[in-house]
């Protein structure tokens, strides 16, 4: 039982978001608890619409909590100002699921490391400190500093910009990490360069990864902690072998049928039943 | 940017609005180098002189100063000549009968004679003492005068370079052709006069300049007000939401233009220059902007690069410059062209009523309409006091309008052919 020892780095109780007034009220999460421990890579698994992007939301305090209660290392999280959520961006980030979409088109690249620099209180570094710092990041993620300056976000791949990110979370060195379906838009080589990657600076700056994933072949192979997720409930949690070796969800039974086999046909007729269940 | 001027550069529509707009401003300001003074100076005596080149023959010297124009003695010859001894004899005897004393008046002087004569005759007076034939022949000589100088050419004078008096250029008979070019006193005016004897083209095109700067002060002011309020209410949401959009819908029911008019009203007729027309049409207009930048941050604020703006925890501020503003900057723009062009259209409107800029200071395309309306220019079949300025404040407006649905054709891709 060495995982129970690791420190709690994020946990909650009851944390519930409920969108819409009177008839039209909607619980994309419902009463959800979980404890994230330090170190671990935790995965939250789920189809879409299961509520994954608003809990990753209101962990990041991009959204408020209806009900619940947020804990941030071992306390009450307060984020009641600016100031105080500044703080608490220091040590929880995020990357997002749509590189695309994730950079202001009209910054320029220096502009995306050099606010990360800022944040980390090195303002009033010299110039050639700071560049020194954006040529390291740039150069963990594979991408050359000295090709990217004064070029703009879109003039890159999906592929690059996604590394950009994970350059941006070197820099900003947070205790957690919120990847929000990172690998989702990507293509099956560069996914695997970029978990690579991810994994590496966990290891590098010790940092917890919350992986979001709708895969849940890929949480099995990263994770150390699987949380699956259904119309806003968590219906099954426990460690990665547990979950996904002896499912006790009927859901989590789905999602792992779910898994297309290389070596095995795609079988409609023995699929019918179970999306007929869903549909119930 | 340098590509996305280019494809605005290649909207036909774009293109069309911007040549009619970039006309009219070259107009408006090359004219009044060629054609300087006030645009409001009165030059008819009279109302709505039609259109066409005019000629004054009376011209008036601002001066105290007495000048005596010097006949050439050609001239004074040939009247002196016709003058025969007989009539010169009568002209005597009635001037004498008149009561003048006899040596004052000598026939051998033909212009003193004539300036007697001018000075005392009159076919009513029936001196003491003389005959009725007598009296008919004076009447006869002086008919014979009045021939006379109809028979002399007419005189054109033009004041002396280098002495300023008024000196003979050239004589015309009553038979003679002109050249337009040697009379001095020539005004052409394209579009005749107004009620008040003003050159209208002159009027028309200052009002076309006073009207566009309403209509860009107000779009600027309604623009600016809007996008602020807009971009607050879209970002911060919640009360700061709720309460601009409560004044947004306070002065979405209430009548805009009822508002224009009360406001107007109310600052009253001296104090209503162009600026405050402006500045009260660009405050009473804001209402369209701040809806449609509040649907589009809303749409914005919660796309990703937003969210990792917060997270570089960036200010409110810098956020909405940064990642909110560009992104809706060629809408703003759009917004802008549409309210310039309501501006001149609301400006138009509050001055057909009455209500514009007060009338002694600037002409406004508003006040010129306003004018013609009262002085029944529609009436008098007057077109050219109104129907030009009809044409410009629609030239305007489709112009602007051209060139914000060119705009529309660039940045809005579902509208791309």
């Amino acid at each position: 039982m060495t995982e129970q020892a690791k420190p709690l780095c994020l946990s909650g109780k009851g944390v519930t978001k409920i969108y819409g007034f009177g008839d039209r009220r909607v619980a994309a999460v419902d009463h959800v608890d979980f404890e994230f421990r330090k170190g671990e890579l935790i995965s939250i698994v789920g189809e879409s619409g299961s509520g994954k992007t608003t809990l990753v939301k209101m962990l990041l305090g991009l959204t408020s909590v209806t009900e619940g209660e947020v804990y941030f290392l071992g306390e009450r999280r307060d984020i009641s100002s600016r100031k105080k959520l500044r703080t608490y961006w220091q040590g929880i980030q995020a990357i997002f699921q749509d590189p695309f979409s994730s950079y202001n088109m009209f910054n320029k690249i220096d502009t995306v490391l050099l606010d990360c620099i800022n944040m980390r209180g090195g303002r009033r570094l010299p110039r050639e400190k700071k560049i020194e710092m954006m040529t390291e990041a740039c150069s963990f993620v594979n991408l050359k500093f000295a090709e990217l300056t004064n070029k703009y976000p879109f003039e890159l791949s999906g592929g690059q910009m996604q590394r950009l990110m994970i350059a941006r979370i070197f820099l900003l060195k947070p205790q957690i990490l919120l990847a929000d379906e990172p690998t989702s838009m990507i293509d099956a080589c560069s996914r695997a360069t970029i978990l690579d990657m991810l994994l590496g600076l966990r290891d590098e700056i010790g940092m917890t990864i919350i992986f979001v994933t709708h895969d849940i072949g890929l949480a099995y192979y990263i994770s150390d902690t699987v949380y699956i997720m259904e119309h806003g409930k968590i219906v099954e949690s426990g460690s990665a072998d547990d979950v996904i070796l002896r499912p006790s969800a009927p859901y989590t039974r789905r999602l792992i049928n779910d898994v297309p086999k290389i070596h095995e046909p795609w079988d409609f007729a023995a699929r019918r039943p179970a999306a007929a269940e869903a549909t119930n | 940017m340098k590509t996305t001027f280019r494809q605005i550069f290649r909207q036909a529509n774009f293109v069309i609005g911007f040549s009619i707009i970039t006309l009219i401003l070259l107009v408006i300001t090359i004219y009044p180098l060629f054609n300087p003074g006030s645009p409001l100076q009165m030059i008819g005596q009279g109302t709505f002189f039609k259109p066409g080149t005019y000629v004054n023959i009376y011209d008036s010297l601002d001066t105290s100063k007495v000048y005596t124009l010097r006949l050439d003695d050609a001239a004074a010859n040939r009247i002196g000549k016709k003058l025969l001894p007989a009539d010169r004899e009568t002209m005597r005897a009635w001037l004498i009968a008149f009561g003048l004393p006899e040596e004052s008046v000598q026939i051998e002087y033909t212009d003193d004679l004539l300036q007697l004569w001018w000075n005392s005759y009159d076919e009513n007076v029936r001196p003491q003492g003389m005959t009725s034939a007598a009296r008919k022949a004076a009447a006869r000589v002086d008919a014979k005068l009045a021939g006379l100088y109809n028979m002399e050419s007419l005189t054109i004078t033009q004041p002396d370079e280098t002495t300023g008096e008024p000196a003979q250029k050239m004589t015309v008979s009553e038979t003679d052709y002109v050249n337009v070019s040697d009379i001095a006193n020539v005004r052409v005016l394209p579009l005749g006069t107004d009620n008040f004897g003003r050159d209208t083209l002159k009027e028309l095109l200052a009002a076309t300049a006073t009207s566009l700067k309403i209509g860009l002060l107000a779009g600027c002011i309604a623009t600016l007000v809007g996008l602020a309020l807009g971009l607050f209410a879209g970002y911060v949401g919640g009360i700061v939401d709720d309460i601009i959009m409560f004044f947004a819908n306070l002065f979405t029911v209430i009548p805009g233009f009822v508002l224009l008019i009360l406001i107007s009203y109310s600052i009253g007729q001296e104090s209503r220059g162009a600026t405050t027309v402006a500045v009260v049409i660009g405050f009473t207009s804001w209402v369209w902007t701040t809806r449609s930048v509040r649907a589009q941050v809303l749409s914005l604020r919660n796309r990703d690069h937003v969210n990792l703006s917060k997270l570089s925890g960036h200010s409110l501020i810098r956020i909405l410059v940064t990642d909110i503003l560009p992104y809706i900057a060629s809408y703003v723009v759009m917004a802008l062209i549409l309210q310039i062009c309501s501006g001149i259209l609301s400006e138009a409107q509050l001055s057909m009523l009455g209500l514009g800029p007060k009338t002694t200071e600037v002409p406004t395309l508003g006040l010129m309409m306003f004018w013609g309306m009262q002085y029944t220019a529609h009436l008098n079949g007057a077109w050219w006091a109104y129907f030009p300025v009809i044409v410009m404040i629609a030239l305007i407006s489709f112009s602007l309008n051209l060139m914000n649905t060119g705009l529309d054709q660039v940045f809005n891709p579902q509208l791309r052919s």
